[in-house]
């Protein structure tokens, strides 16, 4: 069998705010065309770990790679135009903005000729065109593209916001806790939306305290703890009791039996 | 597709033309002269400059801050601009720079203020009101400035438009009102202000400068309170160093009446057009009417509470 093809990695990346220590040499390496999840216990370095890929904070020490390029990201937009996109828990929307204008916030289509180059008029059609079109290539069932995002149900509006990053990323998606707050019909429904992403080729990289989803949807398991990697798991071998025994440190890394990791 | 549902605004942002309607009826009904073209004319002008002041306080109460130097700032740029061309003789469009860079330079406070040591505009804003009075009780010796060059009323005349009186300060208030409509409508920059004012962290996260977005606004809004301190020179004829102190609150009113949410990212800025004149109707129609000026501040004062109440409570229901 081929080597899987890696799409993005890390190595040693360390994050200190002050006297913590979020991320204490953390590696990472996502493949192609995986949905790998991301779990730990609060402060394990999950958030760190996602911010420093997407370019929300930066990384004082290691490198991260991109096509085994390495890449250094200063702000989200850099990460953006590197094709990676990302949805954070709660923060992914603007309520009272519509639909379409969410999926274009931060890249916004101008008009051509005088009116977009002089009076940096927006394009609103071509806009909502392409958000109908994306929208419907994830088959995200939402009638109307111009009802204000605060409108739709909890559900509904986390799969604008998974939909906001899978409709441009060309790269990497990355999702925080997507389905956290989701009755069990709207959480299935996102993950339904996830493994579309997938099946895209885009590969995804989910965060989630949900086991029962994680177990559903991921590929691999990469368990943080204490600010690094500890083990990366694979769903299909390990159960989930032993793969929480990990993550809470009862069991240690070198006990995993070799065909449980990924 | 869009339904008509999704068109029509929503009650906040049709409150104004209904309170406007309203009051137009009720002043219709009980004064003589309310209803003529001569008495809409003299509303306007006494309407401008509020109204340009609450274009700066709307932008910065849809990034869910709030603004209380605004009516400050405006009679210090009015005393700056009518100040040095009295006691330097500097040419008029100068001096009406430099009040206008004085209100600019203080909408620049404002803003590294709030984005860069991230203070509460509320308390920015009450230390840089007080801050500027002083400024401007000190810089004019609490005298009114009454040699203003003819240059800096011509916003003040007027020219005939079918045969009613219109200033072109009015005319000016219009264009600033339809130009920032547009803006904040129509172009990528104008609707970042609106997602900043939704949901700020989001916003950043998205990649979008918020923190520039803030400060562009608060320079921008000490821009507009600039020129209301020269529509206040052109309507008076003076530089007043106690000017300011209604159209403080005025400025506010019109925002929160004209359906832009005190909780940022909801609003349209010509409904504070709309605001700016309902509470220029009340003024006018209350002293035709021959109520004394307290009982019009109490009824602006309840106006505010209302407004915003409709605003909690549509917010309420509409998640």
């Amino acid at each position: 069998m081929a080597a899987p093809q890696i799409v993005m990695q890390a190595r040693g990346l360390v994050k200190r705010y002050g006297q913590v220590t979020a991320l204490d040499g953390a590696d990472f390496e996502l493949r192609a065309g995986e949905i790998l999840a991301v779990i730990g216990d609060n402060g394990a370095g999950k958030s760190s770990l996602i911010k420093a890929l997407s370019g929300a904070t930066i990384p004082d020490e290691g490198e991260i790679l991109l096509d085994g390029r390495p890449v250094h990201f200063r702000n989200p937009m850099e990460a953006r135009r590197e094709g990676i996109e990302c949805c954070y828990q709660d923060l992914a929307v603007a309520p009272a903005m519509t639909i379409a204008e969410n999926l274009f916030l931060g890249r916004e289509l101008r008009r051509e000729g005088v009116l977009g180059n002089l009076l940096r008029m927006l394009d609103k059609k071509k806009m909502l065109e392409i958000a109908v079109e994306r929208m419907a290539d994830l088959k995200v069932g939402i009638r109307s593209m111009t009802q204000a995002v605060e409108t739709l149900s909890g559900g509904q509006r986390q799969c604008v916001a998974v939909a906001r990053a899978a409709a441009f990323a060309r790269h990497v998606v990355i999702l925080d806790e997507p389905t956290a707050a989701l009755g069990v019909k709207e959480g299935n429904m996102v993950l339904e939306l996830i493994r579309r992403v997938r099946d895209k080729g885009l590969p995804v990289i989910l965060i989630s305290h949900n086991m029962p989803h994680v177990f559903e949807i991921a590929d691999r398991i990469h368990v943080a703890r204490l600010g690094r990697r500890a083990a990366v798991l694979n769903p299909k071998k390990i159960s989930m009791s032993d793969t929480v025994a990990v993550m809470t440190g009862a069991m240690k890394p070198e006990d995993i039996p070799a065909d449980c990791l990924a | 597709m869009s339904t008509v549902k999704d068109r029509l605004p929503p009650l906040s942002q049709l409150g104004p033309f209904i309170a406007l309607a309203v009051a137009c009826t009720v002043f219709g009904l009980t004064t003589d002269n309310f209803f003529t073209a001569a008495n809409f004319s003299l509303i306007l002008q006494q309407v401008m400059v509020v109204g340009v002041i609450a274009i700066g306080q709307t932008l910065i109460v849809l990034t869910a801050g709030i603004d209380l130097s605004c009516g400050m700032l405006m009679a210090l740029g009015s005393i700056v601009m009518t100040k040095v061309a009295q006691d330097f003789g500097l040419p008029t469009p100068l001096a009406i720079l430099l009040g206008i860079g004085a209100t600019t330079l203080f909408g620049l406070l404002n803003g590294l203020l709030v984005t860069r040591i991230k203070l509460p505009p509320f308390i920015v804003t009450l230390g840089t009101m007080n801050v500027a009075f002083a400024i401007t009780q000190l810089y004019s010796s609490a005298q009114t400035v009454t040699e203003v060059p003819e240059g800096m009323t011509w916003l003040g005349n007027t020219f005939e438009l079918a045969g009613n009186p219109v200033a072109y300060g009015v005319v000016l208030m219009v264009a600033l009102y339809l130009a920032t409509w547009f803006w904040l409508r129509d172009t990528a920059s104008g609707r970042h202000v609106y997602a900043v004012g939704n949901n700020p962290e989001a916003t950043r996260l998205i990649g979008i400068p918020t923190d520039r977005v803030l400060l562009g606004v608060y320079v921008l809004a000490g821009l507009f309170y600039g020129i209301a301190s020269l529509l206040s020179v052109a309507r008076t004829g003076v530089g007043d160093p106690n000017g300011g102190q209604t159209e403080n609150l005025d400025a506010i009113t019109a925002v929160v009446l004209g359906g832009t949410s005190l909780f940022g990212g909801r609003g349209v800025v010509l409904g504070t057009l709309a605001g700016a004149i309902v509470v220029g109707v009340l003024r006018n129609g209350l002293t035709l009417m021959g109520v004394s000026s307290v009982y019009q501040v109490l009824i602006t004062g309840i106006l505010v509470i209302v407004a915003v109440t409709v605003d909690q409570l549509s917010r309420k229901g509409g998640r």
